[in-house]
């Protein structure tokens, strides 16, 4: 991906002990010098997005893995999933993203292999936060989202202590309903006290704790980057193709999306970075957390895409031609008055 | 970019944080509290590098949490604060250093309020009133102009609502919201939120 430029790795290619010319003759030196400045720190060259709403979690991507300017594969898989229920879409370096992808795998099956529950999507952003942690001011590069529908079978010890609590209340609900509760209080709108306390307590293993551990089975959705940043939220979208994918987002996405409206405006965002943005492209991902586990959508060719936008364009014009030419009809009268009277007013 | 202001009046700490999590050029989150609950009565507003802040401060909320496990009472603000001083010297020269601007605000009950500034460099201050950010620069000099010892929580409020207004009408970033508790004998207590818009 786009790491490379951004670190100036074009000089390495100078030096190959075996080789005493590059055999790729693309004219490196000067092709990944950057004569002109980049106007902010340039994301990593991907668009990945993810969302929450009503149906659960949907998380798309491109497809696009480049490497100093040159596309290394058009078909990469960006969305990685981590277990039935947990999904991750991936930014930065592939391979250490798809290295941290399986050791948080590997973690997360011995946590459920322990404890006896899946960890929740928290827990898991946590524990690959803190993974990463020794490795900041390294040049290991991953931002991830993690997407999943949290289990909600937690053990016993923890149920006692929330008899009246928020967390309860929509315990009770009908499971159709506890998502969009459950969502509500992590965003805080009960008053600030929700939030800070799950920021607290990750483990209800303490009794004496005086906080109350907010437990809940509904989607969840975590940004977890290598400088450390671990963020909850409803509507992420990392690389450098996210602000074409953000304005696309911020106008569509809310929590009352059907599945197919959801879908559709996750694949726009796509197109539309894929569009703008040269390190992404190709095709795009589309996968959908529920309850019952993720989804993934067949691949979808964005050129396609393309050329299909081209073609709506092209018969929205005809047919606004058309109409123009039964307006003017009516419109020669109008402007044959309005001559009159501005020649009147001029006089 | 982020912003922490902190004003003690004679029983009680005011104290508020920008709602803004933000990445380069894109604002990732618009509801992101800055503020770590230390104890009943303390509370930590951290800001400074990605995550840095986040590591730093529940590092220092666990370790205060267990103090009052194994010995029965809390650590006073004045000890919390020298504490957090302590660990961001240990880590200043070494390889990790913590890259985090903090205000402790704590009430106690022998010594009254408390508001502590604290920055990367491991000082600490004990002051009237404390800000952090670009914004600082804005709002010090209205907090030194309107700011008494004795003033009213209603006050404290209209004063941290000047230099809410002040930032929005001259600080080049939009910070939309800010988060304000209140902490006094009784506790912390979320107060509404202030945001473009409020009079």
């Amino acid at each position: 991906m786009a790491l490379q430029d951004l670190c100036n790795f074009g000089d390495m290619f100078q030096e190959p002990g075996y080789l005493e010319e590059s055999p790729i003759q693309f004219g490196f030196p000067f092709a990944s010098s950057e004569s002109v400045p980049l106007p902010f720190p340039m994301g990593h060259g991907t668009t990945t997005l993810a969302f929450l709403f009503q149906g659960g979690v949907l998380a798309a991507a491109d497809t696009r893995s480049s490497c100093s300017g040159l596309v290394a594969c058009p078909a990469a898989q960006k969305i990685l999933p981590i277990h039935s229920h947990l999904v991750g879409t991936t930014s930065g370096t592939s391979a250490d993203c798809a290295l941290w992808k399986r050791i948080l795998s590997r973690e997360l099956r011995l946590y459920q292999l322990r404890h006896g529950r899946r960890l929740s999507t928290g827990g898991a952003a946590k524990l690959l936060s803190h993974m990463l942690h020794p490795f900041k001011g390294t040049e290991l590069c991953v931002a991830a989202t993690l997407c999943g529908w949290d289990g909600g079978e937690l053990d016993d010890g923890c149920r006692d202590d929330h008899k009246g609590s928020e967390a309860d209340d929509s315990e009770r609900r009908d499971t159709t309903e506890t998502p969009k509760a459950d969502v509500e209080t992590t965003a805080g709108a009960p008053g600030e006290k929700v939030s800070l306390s799950k920021t607290q307590s990750s483990s209800c293993t303490k009794r004496q704790c005086s906080r109350r551990k907010i437990s809940f089975s509904g989607p969840g959705l975590f940004y977890v980057c290598s400088d450390g940043t671990r963020l909850e939220g409803k509507l992420f979208s990392v690389g450098s193709g996210s602000p074409y994918a953000y304005s696309i987002l911020d106008q569509g996405v809310r929590w009352g999306l059907t599945v197919e409206e959801a879908t559709s405006i996750a694949r726009e965002a796509v197109y539309r970075a894929t569009h703008r943005d040269a390190y992404s492209g190709n095709f795009v991902d589309i996968y959908h957390v529920t309850p019952n586990g993720w989804t993934r959508r067949t691949r979808e060719d964005l050129k396609e895409e393309y050329y299909r936008e081209k073609e709506r364009v092209k018969t929205r014009g005809k047919q606004r031609e058309t109409s123009r030419e039964k307006k003017s009809k009516h419109r020669g009268v109008f402007w044959r008055d309005k001559l009159a009277s501005s020649e009147q007013i001029l006089n | 970019m982020e912003y922490l202001i902190g004003i003690q009046g004679p029983d009680y700490v005011l104290v508020a944080a920008d709602n803004v999590a933000a990445s380069s050029i894109i604002q990732m989150k618009h509801d992101y509290d800055k503020m770590f609950k230390l104890s009943d009565k303390i509370l930590l507003l951290c800001v400074g590098e990605a995550g840095d802040t986040v590591q730093f401060a529940e590092y220092i909320q666990k370790n205060v949490q267990l103090y009052k496990m194994r010995n029965g009472y809390e650590l006073s603000p004045s000890a919390a604060a020298n504490f957090t001083r302590k660990n961001l010297a240990d880590y200043l020269r070494s390889r990790t250093p913590y890259h985090v601007n903090l205000l402790l605000a704590g009430h106690d009950d022998a010594d009254g309020p408390g508001l502590f500034y604290m920055d990367y460099l491991a000082s600490l201050a004990k002051a009237p009133f404390a800000a952090h950010g670009y914004g600082a620069f804005l709002t010090l000099s209205i907090l030194d102009r309107y700011y008494r010892p004795d003033l009213t929580r209603d006050e404290a409020v209209d004063l941290l609502k000047k230099c809410v207004e002040e930032l929005n009408r001259r600080f080049i970033l939009n910070l939309p919201s800010f988060n304000v508790r209140l902490i006094d004998k009784d506790g912390i207590h979320d107060m509404e939120k202030i945001s473009i818009g409020t009079k």
